[in-house]
């Protein structure tokens, strides 16, 4: 039996790897078999299931939140995301890294008052020690 | 014996600092290894993305997607800085901001203005103070960096730069080469430079569902997002690599203050003692 490379991955880890008889797959337009030497494809997948047949006649499952397939003529692979993406969870994402900035931005007095006490600290701390240095020079 | 009491309370505590940089030295010399085995696992993705890109790029000659294409005049620059967020990592990040503020300045001695975005609370903390417009910033990736984390910054950016608020984005990092050493880069995000491939032996092209241009969009914001994503990754491997190092000599270094603090101390005990032993005899003579 004619097998096809198979590798799944995400862009934090390595999630399958191994010969299949075919792969299933739920792309954006519609569900996609691939046999071995199918033509060469590339596709956005949809958050669902990849089903991977194995040349044992198992069946692996592995669900993915989107991504992409990309099929060339004995490699399957397909590049999953990680977490769910939509366009309005992006914006959201971005406006939460926006409104970060400005936070940090704005509490400045904190964060002086601070590095101010942290400098009046180290100060006082040398001091002492300059203190201890002298006392000990005296006594010798 | 006033004196010996003093240094061995300051030996004790020399100990006591001892303790806390080996202790250290050894954690980040355990997250080393996870570090690296992470960047490890990011590879394969941003390989086989790289291959689909300079298929796509090749394939389609009309749509020329805006992050392949330079632009003539450059008005504003931005910068993604990764940082770490912690301290006690000898001068990685001063070394990093200092490489920075050069590249920074070589812009702006042209009259190109600078956006920043942050990652980490070492860059935010730095360029807080700064006279750059900071517009956004993540801290707290922790020790297992998720792409999830990143996405709302690198948007940010991206989006900036399709609109043509910006007109270059610049990628910069600490390059994790090996234990002993790191290297601040700078790197250049977008435009992406054309890749270099081989052209195949025979001509073929991908189907595409639904269509060139959505797939090529998306799988460049896939592999600019994978990209900053190794870069925080390599960072973090940096920071335990220069942490361990930085430990390990503040450890060294506690090792050499006690054993001068013990020698004083010892001359302190000895000159007490023939001290009494004289005095005890100067009494006997005028007995």
């Amino acid at each position: 039996m004619t097998t096809i490379r198979c590798d799944i991955v995400s862009a934090e880890e390595e999630i399958f790897s191994g010969r299949a008889s075919m792969v299933i797959a739920t792309g954006e337009m519609g569900e996609l078999g691939i046999a071995p030497r199918h033509a060469p494809l590339i596709t956005r997948l949809k958050p669902g299931q990849v089903r991977v047949q194995l040349e044992n006649g198992g069946e692996q499952f592995f669900y993915v939140s989107g991504g992409i397939l990309e099929v060339q003529p004995t490699v399957v692979t397909v590049l999953t995301d990680t977490a769910i993406r939509a366009k309005d969870l992006d914006e959201a994402a971005a406006r939460k890294a926006k409104h970060e900035a400005e936070r940090a931005l704005s509490d400045r007095s904190d964060a002086l008052s601070l590095a101010q006490a942290q400098a009046q600290l180290a100060q006082a701390v040398a001091q002492l020690q300059a203190l201890e240095r002298l006392r000990r020079s005296l006594k010798h | 014996m006033a004196g010996a009491r003093e240094i061995r309370t300051k030996i004790k505590s020399v100990a006591n600092t001892r303790k806390v940089t080996r202790a250290l030295e050894m954690v980040s010399a355990s997250k080393i290894r996870k570090a690296q085995e992470l960047m490890r696992a990011s590879r394969p993705y941003a390989r086989l993305m790289r291959q689909a890109i300079g298929h796509i790029a090749r394939a389609d000659t009309e749509y020329e997607h805006p992050f392949l294409k330079a632009r003539a005049e450059v008005r504003r620059v931005g910068y993604i800085v990764v940082s770490t967020d912690r301290g006690l990592c000898g001068g990685l990040n001063s070394n990093l901001f200092r490489t920075l503020l050069n590249d920074i300045g070589a812009w702006q001695a042209r009259g190109v203005e600078v956006d920043v975005i942050c990652i980490g609370q070492k860059a935010t903390q730095f360029f807080r103070r700064l006279n750059v417009n900071m517009v956004a910033s993540v801290t707290h990736l922790g020790e297992k960096p998720q792409i999830a984390q990143l996405i709302g910054v690198i948007k940010v950016m991206l989006d900036a730069y399709t609109e043509g608020r910006v007109d270059r984005l610049m990628l910069s990092y600490n390059d994790f080469i090996n234990t002993m050493s790191q290297k601040p880069v700078v790197d250049a995000l977008l435009p992406l430079p054309p890749t270099e491939e081989a052209p195949s032996a025979y001509n073929w092209d991908y189907i595409y569902e639904p269509d060139p241009a959505t797939v090529l969009d998306h799988v460049l914001t896939r592999y600019i997002e994978s990209l900053v994503y190794q870069a925080v990754l390599e960072n973090l491997a940096s920071e335990h690599a220069a942490r361990m190092v930085a430990m390990k000599s503040a450890s060294d270094n506690a090792t050499k203050a006690i054993d001068s603090l013990t020698l004083v101390y010892n001359k302190a005990r000895q000159a007490a003692i023939t001290q009494e032993i004289s005095e005890i005899v100067g009494g006997a003579a005028a007995v």
